[in-house]
């Protein structure tokens, strides 16, 4: 116990020593943590829409009153050509064109039916999809609002309901999170990777650079057990981690407002055996590659899994199943899965056993790998 | 001129005495492409929905087999009251439910007029969001046809709608020019950030400072070697965006390349000044590693739409150049544009690189003094 106080002291006075090691511990996930929060959103803001009115009447321009008046559509441009309006979605101009045919009210008024063509930048993805059907809201309310003015010549028995033609009124409520916040969502699983990157890299670099420096001979022929070793290069950054954690939730609280419903305590003992097993990992790749330039391209590989496949980005349901398997095995899927519980939902201890018991499993699992691996090098 | 040949040729030699070194360099952005490219995506399936039908009819079981037609939702419970809802989402076996109200089909048919509540489980609001797009859409498509069947009456406007650049909306076709700028961008910088600072740590950049080289030499000759490196990187991941995930490719794959080269001699430059900046191998990487992963990701428009991102953060994003590259692929792959209007972004590009450049080997001059 005693050498293990020495060494402890030892790596803490590295550490300190440096300052670069602190500014990437505490400063740059902090700052990362304000701006990415704040760009880390999905949510749909009025699209920007080119209006092509080839019609100019009064049945036109109604529709074009209702998008706008919807606040879901801005008008950001408007002229009698097409090649303009697709010039204008070619260069981001807008993101959305809707195209009102001439003809439009005369169709309307003698056939009872008359199209209109809406041309949505697809390069966003889900939102092109979200805004399609907000379209299509608007425009069936636009055509039932019109029934009641024009009397199309072809219609049967005008006014006389027919059967299953009616309107369809859809309400929608989204629940645990009706306003659809982002922030209280994203701002917490960023503060987890963050840490956790750092932490990673910082443990993976560790003991490959007593390797390279060639202290790590010297600390083998002394009388410091290995499970002392590996628990001095644990200690000092497992305090300092969950220190930046403490610090971050703080920030994300007070800059985001972020929910804390259940018991912090229950975060931090799950953030407690959570980065026992980011830096067992990150100590374990440090025994087995021989540079750190190794260390830190496998550090790169299993970053880029814990950030694209915790399911924080995109959903991992709609992962093909191998790569919902890779998921499991991200040990920040489970933290965040811990933390949005107690933080979003206010659960308690029995809700979010299940993943606390598969990080402390990680966690036995990943440390007996790194001293066994660090014990073949010493012997 | 003779010293800077050989000093590339020896550089060249360190790289590829290092086989296995030189293996993971190669291999990994093609992993990583390959692994993220099929594991991304935004495209929902296998919603549980649970259905609250209190009388069912024949236009509510029409409009749940619309549900069951597309293969989007699975309906895991049919419920006669909504009490059976808080349950069953906080246990997490439902994702959404559709809830009609008693007397659904006898109101639709004789006051023209019926509602459905539609509940989602919002936790993740971007999933949300999209659950509720799709049952909205689902049940839409239900009116109008019912309202074909049952001729005119009253007037309809008919949306025809088009997905201009991507018309399936296929998530591959989204991430992959991504996920192409996210992998190079950090690949490229740690590469020339590890040569650097490695010279720098050992004493031997010393060496070559007091050598006739001059330092934009130096620089040169430890990037050039990645600048191969890298090229090839590009070739084989744009070759598994190609065989493997069937990005188009609209426009010019010769410009595709050239501009590849370009971004990433601005991601070597930018690991160079990292490089230039940090006093160690190992704070050069994490600097390189950590201070650009997240940024990369989050602010170069690969994920999250940067018309999402409120007013005063969208200028951030300009700095970030992987979401240069990123509009730029896109724009070549998807759109099929030409330099003509991709002009700017390649402007950007360019001076971004002319600036990181003019940076690395000033404040290597500056070691020298």
């Amino acid at each position: 116990m005693r050498t293990l106080r020495f060494l402890l002291r030892k790596e803490f006075l590295q550490i300190r020593r440096d300052p670069a090691i602190m500014r990437m511990l505490v400063v740059m996930p902090i700052v990362q943590l304000l701006l990415l929060g704040n760009a880390a959103t999905f949510e749909i803001r009025s699209s920007r829409m080119y209006v092509v009115d080839e019609d100019h009447s009064p049945a036109s321009r109604g529709l074009v009153t209702r998008l706008a008046a919807s606040g879901r559509f801005e008008i950001a441009g408007a002229s009698p050509s097409m090649a303009l309006a697709n010039q204008a979605l070619l260069h981001r101009e807008v993101s959305s064109i809707v195209h009102v045919p001439a003809r439009f009210e005369r169709d309307l008024v003698r056939t009872g039916s008359a199209p209109v063509q809406l041309v949505f930048n697809a390069e966003d993805g889900a939102a092109a999809g979200i805004l399609r059907t907000w379209a299509g809201r608007i425009i069936a309310a636009y055509s039932a609002e019109l029934s009641g003015e024009i009397r199309p010549a072809t219609a049967t028995l005008a006014g006389a309901p027919v059967r299953g033609a009616g309107h369809i009124e859809v309400r929608a409520r989204g629940w645990f999170n009706p306003g659809l916040d982002y922030q209280a969502y994203m701002v917490p699983g960023i503060l987890v990777l963050l840490v956790t990157m750092v932490a990673t890299a910082l443990g993976s670099m560790n003991i490959v650079r007593e390797k390279e420096l060639g202290t790590l001979e010297q600390l083998n022929v002394t009388p410091v057990t290995r499970a002392e070793f590996i628990a001095s290069k644990l200690i000092p950054f497992w305090v300092i981690g969950l220190g930046v954690l403490a610090f971050g939730l703080t920030v994300a609280r007070l800059a985001f407002g972020i929910p804390m419903r259940g018991n912090l305590g229950l975060v931090f003992l799950g953030a407690a055996v959570y980065l026992l097993v980011a830096l067992s990992i990150g100590l374990w790749i440090s025994t087995i590659v021989e540079t750190q330039q190794q260390a830190m391209f496998v550090t790169f590989a299993i970053n880029m899994v814990y950030m694209l496949m915790s399911g924080l980005f995109t959903p991992i349901l709609s992962m093909p199943r191998w790569a919902q398997w890779i998921a499991q095995l991200s040990p920040v899927k489970h933290f965040i899965v811990v933390m949005r519980a107690v933080l979003v939902k206010g659960a308690g201890l029995g809700a979010v056993l299940l993943p606390l018991a598969i990080l402390a499993a990680y966690a036995a699992i990943v440390l007996t790998l790194a001293v066994r691996q660090y014990s073949k090098r010493a012997a | 001129m003779s010293a800077m040949r050989g000093f590339v040729v020896k550089e060249f030699h360190h790289i590829l005495r290092d086989r296995q070194t030189l293996l993971i360099l190669l291999l990994l952005p093609l992993a990583q492409v390959l692994l993220f490219g099929f594991a991304l995506r935004t495209d929902i399936q296998g919603v549980r929905l649970v259905v609250v039908d209190p009388a069912p009819d024949a236009s509510t079981l029409a409009l749940r087999s619309r549900f069951t037609a597309g293969g989007t939702f699975r309906i895991v419970g049919v419920e006669a009251t909504t009490a059976a809802l808080a349950p069953r989402f906080q246990a997490g076996e439902a994702d959404q439910a559709v809830v009609f109200e008693p007397g659904f089909g006898e109101k639709l048919a004789h006051e023209g007029q019926a509602q459905v509540l539609v509940i989602t489980d919002a936790t993740d609001p971007n999933t949300g969001a999209t659950m509720q797009a799709y049952a909205t859409a689902v049940i839409q498509r239900y009116e109008q046809e019912a309202a074909q069947r049952a001729g005119p009456r009253g007037v309809r406007i008919v949306p025809e709608t088009r997905m201009r650049f991507n018309p399936t909306l296929e998530s591959v076709n989204l991430f992959v020019p991504g996920l192409i700028a996210l992998v190079l961008t950090i690949v490229s910088a740690l590469m020339s950030a590890i040569s650097l600072s490695r010279e720098k740590e050992r004493g031997t950049l010393e060496v070559l400072l007091v050598s006739p080289l001059r330092p934009w030499e130096i620089i040169a000759g430890k990037v050039l070697p990645y600048l191969a490196l890298g090229f090839a990187n590009v070739l084989t991941v744009l070759a598994a965006a190609w065989f493997v995930f069937k990005v188009p490719f609209r426009g010019s794959v010769l410009l595709l390349l050239g501009e590849s080269l370009l971004f990433i001699v601005t991601c070597l430059a930018l690991g160079t000044v990292i490089a230039a900046v940090t006093s160690s191998q190992r704070t050069a990487m994490i600097a390189a590693l950590t201070g650009l992963m997240m940024p990369t990701t989050i602010l170069g428009g690969m994920i999250f739409p940067i018309d999402s991102m409120p007013g005063w953060m969208r200028p951030l994003t300009n700095v970030v150049p992987g979401k240069w590259f990123i509009l730029i692929s896109r724009g070549i792959m998807l759109k099929g544009v030409g330099l003509g209007d991709l002009w700017q972004e390649t402007a950007i590009l360019a001076g971004m690189m002319a600036v990181l450049l003019v940076v690395a080997v000033r404040a290597f001059r500056v070691r020298l003094g």
